[in-house]
């Protein structure tokens, strides 16, 4: 007997949740104990008084279990509002990433001139090394550490997806 | 405002509240809400032997009365050893507030003495959970934790005291309600989803109710309505193990408990259907069977308070999100508004008839051993005859499938039972907590012999608060599912299922001062069930059963509800890994 996987699709999840003790581990114990998938997941306090956070996470699975991710979640007490942006509608995404570079002569050049291309800034350098700072999809990002790892790759920061709803309505 | 401990707002909560009794055990971090409690006018204190039997009274207290059930105990072991009930309470739904000691606030996080982490331990085995850090915010955590536990879909909560939290002071003044503004569960159902159920059952040719614990947990009045919708629609009705009761097992249009243990009639006019309408359950794979062929032909409709328990396992055609009590009367209303008349299900019911007509539950007796099935089928004449109220309890295992099949239930809250997480040792201490409710009630523990081990210690409980519990052990020296399953899918490599070194079930009651009773043969089997009704004080039976019969009808794990194997001799003795490899 072999166990048989079924076909994922990624899926952007918007959460608010009360900024309270141990919100997170019951977030990301439920996907544990239920076996769902983390791809990212952000968190930070996003109102004035600090009562409530948005909680962003990339997961993936088939549309049913997507489907009971977003019920599950709904169920717990200190969940506001589970939005599911990639079924909302259009909506913007952004990651950002640090990504340090060695190298010198020719590749230190072409380094700069990639991250040119990409829009990246230069945080910090050395004679020897750069970091750079780089915003935008998880493609995005995955293609520029894709090319600086061919010149010189040292390491890489990444904070995960946050994601909003276009348009000027709140959601 | 004047100042009140920690552990004497806790009790002014529980004043408020209404609880009237508490099941625990004390300890080392839980001493000064017990110092509280000391000779407390109005709120009971039930002392348990382990802190595991404290949970499942609470939960059989609660299943009994449809009033929340309160556990108090300790830190450390005192919360882990309550680990299993707070699952238990969490799978079936139960309304249960678990009051722990925690160690002293600055203490949290040094491995302290009885320490452990009950809140991360507890976290996905509970609705939700709270550790208090100051005696200011204890009333409102209180109030809002039986909120929680009692609406929506009912659990377990928990909240962790730590030491210091029970002693320091804080003005007291008796809260407001505050909950979450996120918790909001939804009640009412959605017009339109009525609108498209009444429409549905109003053509259904081939309708069947298939209900499950939400109507139980809806209150009494659920069960009504079950009840009027059922007779206005004629519809066959069956229900799910935890359903038991809701819909009365004496009318003619109930077909039995469905699923792996269910009546042939009820899993063959599940799949028949062409209607479905799911009433407060689940679609658990212990009623499913093999998914793809589940119920093929049927439109389903799910009533459920709980989203995310629809389209978790089947698609369903209409999702209403509502308590069932209500829903049901939205749909009555809609059904009278109307004037909505009974199809013609005459062809269905004879069908129905046809299935009937094979009598699943019989069995084969010889005259020498007490069947099991014969022993329940008994109990619940001799109960009957005494015209009390009757409420049973179930450890799990083949006697509690027996005790569904062949015991019958006429109304809700009558029968008591550890459904999803089947818990061994579930029964008895439920059975106590029931009497504690039910004073007036004939509380009955239907055991085997392997289970009713698992939490024996609180026969001292019964003894000590003078509970008339009886205990009814089906008795045939085997972990009796363990060895079934064994026979079906291992060739009878009895691998540890036998129970060896038993007790003396009778003496050991004696020893706690309880009444012990043997049952040996067939002909004593009336006069030992009469003599235990008869007996005021606790008793236990040990009744000696075939040893060696299964449970029957069965669908076995990987199977459809059409491939139920009736009797004994079709066993296979071997089966292929995914059916092996399924629960």
């Amino acid at each position: 007997m072999h166990i048989q996987e079924e076909l994922s699709q990624r899926h952007v999840l918007s959460l608010t949740v009360s900024n309270e003790a141990g919100i997170l581990a019951r977030i990301a114990g439920l996907f544990t104990a239920r076996g769902y998938n983390i791809d990212s997941l952000t968190v930070a306090d996003i109102t004035q008084d600090h009562g409530v956070s948005r909680i962003t996470i990339v997961t993936n699975g088939p549309p049913k279990v997507i489907d009971q991710i977003i019920a599950q979640l709904d169920r717990l007490v200190p969940v506001h509002k589970v939005t599911d942006l990639t079924e909302a509608g259009p909506f913007v995404e952004r990651e950002l990433a640090l990504v340090k570079v060695a190298g010198v002569g020719e590749d230190r050049i072409e380094a700069l001139r990639l991250a040119d291309v990409f829009r990246a800034k230069v945080v910090d350098t050395t004679i020897e090394s750069f970091i750079f700072e780089i915003t935008g999809t998880t493609e995005k990002i995955d293609n520029f550490v894709g090319l600086m790892r061919q010149i010189g790759l040292v390491e890489v920061g990444r904070t995960g997806v946050v994601g909003l709803i276009r348009g000027k309505e709140a959601n | 405002m004047a100042e009140k401990s920690g552990a004497d707002i806790l009790v002014e909560c529980l004043i408020d509240l209404g609880v009237e009794v508490v099941f625990g055990y004390p300890g080392g971090a839980v001493l000064p809400i017990y110092d509280a409690l000391y000779n407390h006018p109005t709120i009971k204190h039930v002392l348990v032997r382990h802190e595991q039997g404290a949970t499942h009274m609470a939960e059989g207290y609660a299943r009994s009365t449809g009033k929340p059930g309160v556990v108090l105990v300790t830190s450390g072991p005192g919360a882990t050893n309550a680990v299993t009930g707070i699952t238990d309470a969490l799978m079936d739904s139960i309304p249960m507030v678990v009051i722990t000691g925690q160690v002293p606030t600055q203490l949290i996080g040094t491995d302290a003495f009885q320490e452990a982490d009950t809140i991360g331990i507890t976290r996905h085995c509970s609705k939700h959970n709270y550790l208090v850090k100051t005696p200011g915010k204890l009333a409102e955590v209180i109030h809002e934790a039986f909120h929680i536990a009692t609406t929506g879909r009912p659990g377990p909560v928990v909240v962790d005291i730590p030491k210091n939290v029970q002693i320091a002071t804080a003005p007291y003044a008796k809260p407001q309600l505050k909950v979450h503004a996120s918790y909001r569960p939804q009640t009412k159902a959605d017009a339109a989803g009525i609108d498209a159920a009444v429409e549905m059952l109003a053509a259904a040719e081939r309708p069947v109710f298939y209900t499950g614990g939400g109507v139980i947990n809806s209150g009494p009045q659920a069960s009504a309505l079950l009840r009027e919708l059922a007779a206005l629609t004629g519809a066959p009705v069956t229900s799910t193990l935890m359903g038991l009761g809701a819909f009365p097992a004496s009318s003619e249009q109930w077909l039995g408990m469905l699923g792996m243990h269910g009546t042939f009639e009820a899993n063959w006019a599940m799949n028949q259907a062409d209607l479905i309408l799911c009433i407060g359950a689940r679609f658990d794979d212990r009623v499913t069977g093999r998914l793809d062929a589940f119920a093929p032909g049927s439109r389903k409709v799910h009533i459920d308070i709980d989203r995310s328990s629809i389209n978790k396992i089947v698609d369903v055609d209409v999702p209403i999100v509502a308590d069932i009590a209500s829903a049901l009367e939205d749909m009555i209303a809609l059904w009278k508004q109307r004037n909505h008349r009974q199809v013609d299900l005459t062809q269905w019911w004879s069908r129905i008839d046809g299935w009937r007509a094979k009598r699943s539950l019989d069995y084969a007796e010889n005259g020498v051993e007490i069947m099991p099935q014969r022993a329940i089928a008994n109990l619940y004449a001799a109960t009957q005859a005494t015209g009390k109220d009757v409420i049973i309890t179930t450890e799990v295992g083949q006697h509690q499938m027996w005790a569904a099949q062949h015991f019958g239930f006429d109304a809700p809250n009558k029968w008591l039972t550890s459904g999803g997480l089947g818990t061994m040792g579930y029964g008895f201490p439920a059975a106590i907590g029931a009497q504690m409710g039910n004073p007036d009630s004939i509380t009955i523990c239907i055991a085997g012999d392997a289970s009713i081990q698992m939490n024996i210690q609180e026969l001292g409980t019964a003894s000590q608060y003078r509970l008339p519990v009886k205990i009814f052990i089906l008795n045939n020296e085997y972990m009796g599912m363990v060895r079934q399953w064994q026979e079906l899918t291992y060739e009878s490599r009895y691998s540890n299922s036998y129970s060896d070194s038993l007790p003396d079930f009778v003496k050991l009651g004696e020893a706690y001062g309880w009444t012990g009773i043997r049952i040996e043969g067939p002909q004593e089997l009336e006069a030992g069930i009469r003599q235990m009704l008869e007996t005021d004080g606790p008793v236990i039976v040990d009744c000696r059963v075939a040893k060696m019969s299964n449970c029957f009808p069965m669908i076995p794990s990987g199977a459809s509800h059409t491939d139920m194997l009736l009797d004994p001799n079709q066993i296979a003795g071997v089966m292929s890994d995914e059916a092996k490899a399924l629960v």
